[in-house]
């Protein structure tokens, strides 16, 4: 034996395995992740694997069969109700399992025990907003209801049996990589999932800027600034639409004008804000337009664009329905799609039920409240966050009556450090079973079991459209929404004094809808849901311009098809443009522009103001606007707070259209009076410079400009799609921005067969190394569809099915 | 013949061992086997080496190309920030022979006298 080779090489083998197996001298344990049979080969998967298998649960209680057909849709056919959810649990894990988890994490406030310290502001935040507290209120509400509870256990159940079937080398590809492993599941995550798209859709408001724009702008200002009423607005129901008084008298505190109105307090409270561009477009066609005789309902849903996809496309077949489309990896049940008897689809309803109140607290140790002229005791609640390579964090937040103190000394959301305290009023807190509103639409029949289940979703309230074999068409701008007094919630309320509470809900009976309307057609794109006439407070912030372009060209359509639909659904008309455009061709002073100024305003002058992918055109509308936002506004703003709203670009628009004199024309920084030609020219002189580069960088054409891409959920380039050829944009029908858009489009016409189509930009299966990861996602981007298969028994030999799992009692 | 054997074995006993062990036993499978098959150290190291370079390269070789090299592209552009499935490939082969040469030159001089 030769001792000191010996050691020295053996030294140099375990250096080596210590070096390749951990993150201490590498970024990634390289030999863990390349051993082909542990590490990420293992998920190469073979583009020939057959999915087939036969597998025995002992929780089943009968047969499930499930096909897979060309694009890994899952057709389910179960005996009995608890079966099919299993098996949609296992299903989901199976091809989901990672995102499920992630966001589960990321809505719980657990994100720092998977990507360490980076996420301690947003774990925070989310603990603070209560986001276990309200996915444990739901919970109970869940599970009190038999459909719910049953749905939710069987889910669970399914999901856990995919994890139990895991290894090391069987492990996602994400897992590997991040270096860590899945728990198990439970109803509390499909809790936490459906808060966290409440958190998405209803947890937007603008109170701490709007309180700054209050303090820092005179009334009048203010009230231009940020105008209550749009004058383009065409509202989901129908403006003229008689509604009845409001069964709630609203009572606005006596005191409302000095402790609310014209308080003059400023904050520096920051808050993490879902995308301001989560909403959708859904319109519904009763047969009277159509070809076909036969209601066409369609729904487009706009938020983050991610791989693995929000959605997976699934058929859930039991001896009591039939229903097919889009699910929530993370729930059960169909959440966006149709039956043997109706369609439904959903948009955002957008209205403010996330409100703040400042608490008064007798001293430092929070344990006393002042309210309605006594002390009252706080509740609190010990959140634990686990931090990856680092120690616990701990955090202690107060309860009030009002919910959760959010903001205070220690956590202020932002950069600077805040003395105040600020509980949030939040809606998602209270008791409710959204999941079962859905679970019931996969069962309805007709109009009453939608209304029936409709009921059921109080959070996010969502503007539901629904259309059905009998001809019925409908919309319902559904929700338990506050009722609150004018400009209630728009600022933050005093904390002290119960008059400033919410009243009460609005009744289900006040809710706006439409039911077979003589127009033809019902429609939502996230816009004001009714008129002024509606006796209750709405708010403001409502985007405008999706809902005029598509109730315009309903109004044209007739003889409708559904390859009519996939046109409508794709259009890039962009209709902002539409009405932006005369203001610059009417103030322009051509005279003073110089050759390349001129070349760029020809550009705009020769554009048709459609967001086509290779228009220049709209690259150069869409610059010259940020210009001209900036110019009008700039010099008011100088001084103002660093958190403070700003005008929606609607306000500026219309402002501008209604009065050429439009009061912030006027650069206030200079003794000289502007006028609108002054700012629409310097705006453009403006613009030219940014453009210059634009075109040096070969990124004039729209899509080049505009960059959509779908991330994947770390945000890793290698494995996300970006920089696709996509048109359209924020103001489109095809609102496809560079992150953002259209996640799951539909079309379904209800003829005695169902005719039905979509596409979503991703793909069935959320493995990177599988070809069904992104392999929808070209045929998104050109605007195409894949004809839906609504399997039915005795198809099971049709050559679209690819491959047979069968699940059995074991 | 030796060293045709200690290639062949080490292959054959790291596939076994990985099929419930860590990726590392690759290193006491081609100590072992060096140990019981006395060589000189360079001819140990090379059995050790060629036999996983071998082993590791063909295994992947043979599931990327069955993948169209999909996620390799991903990978590799991932880690070694290079759009290339081969060097991919190459890098878990060198990786896999690396660890197992200096193993099997471990096992050598166990029984060198």
């Amino acid at each position: 034996m030769k001792i000191l080779p010996l050691i020295i090489s053996s030294a140099i083998t375990a250096g080596l395995v210590v070096a390749l197996n951990t993150r201490l001298l590498l970024p990634a344990p390289l030999g863990k992740l390349l051993s082909p049979q542990h590490g990420i080969w293992q998920n190469a998967e073979n583009s020939n694997a057959n999915f087939s298998e036969g597998l025995k649960f002992p929780k089943l209680k009968g047969k499930v069969e499930v096909y897979l057909d060309d694009r890994l849709v899952p057709h389910v056919f179960a005996e009995n109700e608890n079966d099919i959810y299993f098996v949609q649990g296992f299903l989901h894990a199976k091809f989901r399992l990672w995102q499920m988890e992630l966001q589960t994490h990321a809505a719980a406030g657990r994100a720092s025990e998977i990507v360490g310290s980076v996420a301690l502001m947003h774990d925070r935040e989310f603990r603070r907003l209560g986001m276990v507290y309200a996915a444990e209120l739901s919970l109970k509400q869940m599970e009190s209801d038999p459909v719910t509870k049953l749905s939710c256990d069987g889910y669970t159940a399914g999901v856990n049996a995919y994890i139990a079937t895991l290894s090391e080398s069987t492990l996602p590809l994400e897992y590997k990589l991040i270096g860590y492993k899945p728990e198990n599941w439970t109803n509390l995550k499909i809790a936490l999932f459906l808060k966290n798209m409440s958190e998405n859709l209803a947890g937007g408001e603008d109170d701490f800027e709007m309180t700054n724009a209050r303090s820092f702008f005179s009334k009048e200002d203010f009230a231009k600034l940020y105008p209550l009423t749009q004058d383009s607005l065409d509202p989901i129901i129908p403006k003229g639409t008689i509604y009845s008084k409001a069964s709630i008298p609203l009572q606005m505190p006596a005191d409302v004008d000095s402790v609310y109105f014209e308080n003059q307090s400023v904050v520096v409270t920051e808050e993490e804000k879902p995308d301001p561009n989560n909403g959708s477009n859904n319109w519904a066609v009763a047969g009277s337009k159509t070809k076909s005789g036969a209601p066409i309902l369609c729904n487009d849903l706009h938020l983050g664009l991610n791989l693995p996809s929000l959605w997976f496309e699934m058929q859930l077949t039991t001896p009591n329905y039939n229903a097919y489309g889009a699910t929530f990896p993370g729930a059960p049940g169909i959440i966006i799609g149709y039956n043997d008897s109706i369609a439904w689809g959903v948009t955002n309803g957008g209205r403010d039920v996330r409100d703040y109140y400042e608490i008064k607290f007798k001293d430092n140790t929070r344990q006393e409240y002042w309210y309605d002229s006594s002390w009252n005791q706080t509740a609190f609640r010990y959140e634990e966050i686990i931090v990856k390579d680092s120690l616990p964090y701990y955090d202690t937040v107060a309860y009030t009556v009002f919910g959760p103190v959010m903001y205070d000394k220690s956590f202020s959301g932002g950069r600077a450090a805040n003395s105040r305290y600020f509980a949030v009023r939040w809606k998602a807190h209270d008791n409710s079973n959204e999941l079962k509103a859905f679970l019931m639409l996969d069962r309805a029949k007709n109009y009453q079991d939608y209304l029936g289940a409709v009921k059921y979703m109080k959070t996010p309230g969502q503007n539901f459209a629904f259309a059905a074999k009998s001809g019925d068409i409908a919309m319902r701008t559904q929700g338990e929404w506050p009722a609150k007094w004018k400009g209630q919630g728009d600022f933050i309320m005093p904390g002290t004094d119960s008059r400033y509470l919410w009243q009460g809900m609005i009744p289900f009976d006040e809710t706006p809808f439409q039911y077979n309307p003589e127009r033809g057609f019902v429609s939502s794109a996230n816009q004001n849901p009714a008129d002024s006439s509606y006796p209750y407070y709405l708010g403001r912030g409502y985007p405008l311009y999706r809902g005029v372009i598509i109730n315009r060209k309903l109004k044209e359509m007739s003889n409708i098809t559904p390859g009519d639909m996939m046109t409508l659904q794709t259009n890039n008309h962009n209709v902002f443009a539409e009405m932006a455009m005369p203001v610059f061709f009417k103030n322009i002073k051509e005279n003073e522009l110089n050759g390349s100024e001129k070349k760029y305003f020809d550009i705009l002058k020769s554009w048709d103001v459609n967001n086509a992918p290779d228009s220049k055109g709209a690259t150069v509308f869409a610059v010259l606007w940020d210009c001209f936002n900036e110019v009008i506004y700039d010099d008011e703003f100088k001084a103002a707070p660093e958190v403070i709203m700003h005008p929606y670009e609607s306000n500026l628009l219309e402002g501008v259209l209604k009065d050429s004199a439009y009061q912030f024309v006027d650069n206030i920084s200079t003794p000289a009076k502007e006028t609108l030609a002054d700012a629409v020219t310097t705006a453009l002189k403006r613009a030219i410079v940014k453009l210059d580069k634009v075109e040096k960088n070969q990124r004039l054409d729209w899509a080049k400009y505009k960059g959509t891409g779908v991330n994947h959920l770390t945000k890793l380039a290698a494995l996300s799609r970006l920089n696709l050829p996509v048109g359209g944009g924020t103001h489109c029908i095809n609102a496809a921005k560079s992150n953002h858009g259209p996640s799951w489009r539909m079309i379904v016409s209800l003829t005695p067969k169902t005719e039905a189509y979509s596409v979503y930009p991703g793909g069935q299966s959320g493995n990177p190394g599988s070809q069904f990861y992104d392999n929808f996602i070209d045929k998104w981007a050109a605007g195409e569809y894949y004809p839906l298969w609504v399997m039915a028994r005795g198809e099971e030999k049709d050559k679209r099915v690819k491959a047979t799992i069968s699940f059995n009692k074991m | 013949m030796k060293f045709f054997v200690s290639i062949l074995l080490i292959a054959l006993l790291s596939v076994a061992a990985c099929l419930y062990l860590p990726w590392w036993t690759i290193a006491i499978v081609a100590f072992i086997v060096a140990a019981l098959i006395p060589q000189k150290p360079a001819l140990s190291f090379s059995t050790g080496f060629i036999s996983l370079f071998l082993l590791w390269g063909v295994v992947a070789w043979i599931v990327s190309s069955n993948n169209n090299h999909l996620l390799a592209h991903k990978i590799s552009f991932l880690i070694l920030k290079l759009d290339s499935p081969y060097l991919l490939i190459a890098v878990t082969a060198f990786i896999g022979a690396l660890v197992a040469g200096f193993g099997a030159l471990a096992g050598s001089y166990l029984r060198k006298n």
